[in-house]
């Protein structure tokens, strides 16, 4: 449901007035383009995906519909935008299969590869800029699938319901993507932390 | 009894604390008596925390980026 102040936003942006599209980008360009910087590979790409996702609201405004949330709608054109330009540019072999990283068990249901604790807290490494960056790098490593679920939920902090609806899937389907993107990245992980 | 395969599956709802509390005491009787399955959890938990806290955090949007898409939609 839209608030007072987004109906009056999306009334001006349907009527065409520039200054609507003003008011949206000092509203909301903030956190879309801080959506997009995790997203996108640089900040130049960043700042095309939200160019190119302005150009699709101002194009599509018209089919917004009236009892969904603008931010929801939004998110889910930035992150159309910023997986456009991810795809161009991605080759082949940048993404790992995630079968690959998941835990694998015993008959009797055991792991086969007993795990061990890091010797390191997470709030500890966060304090070192080559391990904020190991961590950046080992979620762009994700499929696409998985990397956009565990970047919504884990890192913008979406509900599964919004996740859900941004991205046109099932609750079901975020809650099963997230927990296998955890797993592969905390294997991910593991692989650089172990040792 | 359950098992490692039973915990890992469901350890987002562990996380969540969203189990049922008969399904969570099975867990944790499970995690007192499995050392892998509580290096499992920990490294689980602080992988989401490393995610949340890698993440970029700026959320200033530049007056030129501004500048460039109004002038790109008034071309629209």
């Amino acid at each position: 449901m839209l608030s007072m102040n987004d109906a009056v936003l999306v009334e001006g942006l349907r009527a065409g007035d520039g200054a609507a599209f003003e008011t949206l980008l000092d509203r909301y360009g903030g956190k879309l383009l801080r959506l997009a910087r995790r997203f996108c590979e640089s900040e130049e790409d960043a700042r095309d995906a939200l160019q190119d996702a302005m150009v699709a609201v101002f194009k599509s405004i018209g089919n917004f519909e009236s009892n969904s949330m603008l931010s929801t709608w939004l998110h889910r054109i930035v992150v159309n935008a910023c997986l456009m330009k991810l795809r161009s540019k991605r080759r082949r072999g940048d993404e790992i299969d995630i079968e690959d990283y998941l835990p694998r068990f015993q008959e009797d249901g055991h792991q086969v590869e007993p795990s061990e604790p890091w010797a390191e807290s997470a709030q500890s490494m966060l304090e070192r800029d080559e391990l904020r960056a190991l961590v950046r790098d080992s979620i762009a490593r994700l499929p696409e699938n998985y990397r956009t679920v565990l970047q919504l939920r884990d890192i913008e902090e979406m509900s599964t319901e919004e996740v859900a609806e941004v991205l046109g899937i099932t609750t079901n389907a975020v809650k099963i993507r997230l927990h296998r993107a955890r797993q592969a990245l905390r294997a991910l992980l593991d692989e650089q932390l172990k040792s | 009894m359950i098992v490692c395969r039973e915990v890992i599956a469901f350890l987002d709802d562990y996380v969540a604390e969203a189990l049922p509390p008969p399904r969570r005491s099975e867990f944790d009787h499970h995690l007192t008596v499995c050392p892998s399955c509580v290096a499992y959890l920990a490294t689980y938990r602080e992988t989401i925390v490393l995610a949340r806290g890698s993440a970029v955090e700026i959320e200033d949007v530049p007056p030129e980026v501004i500048t460039a898409i109004l002038a790109t939609i008034a071309r629209n």
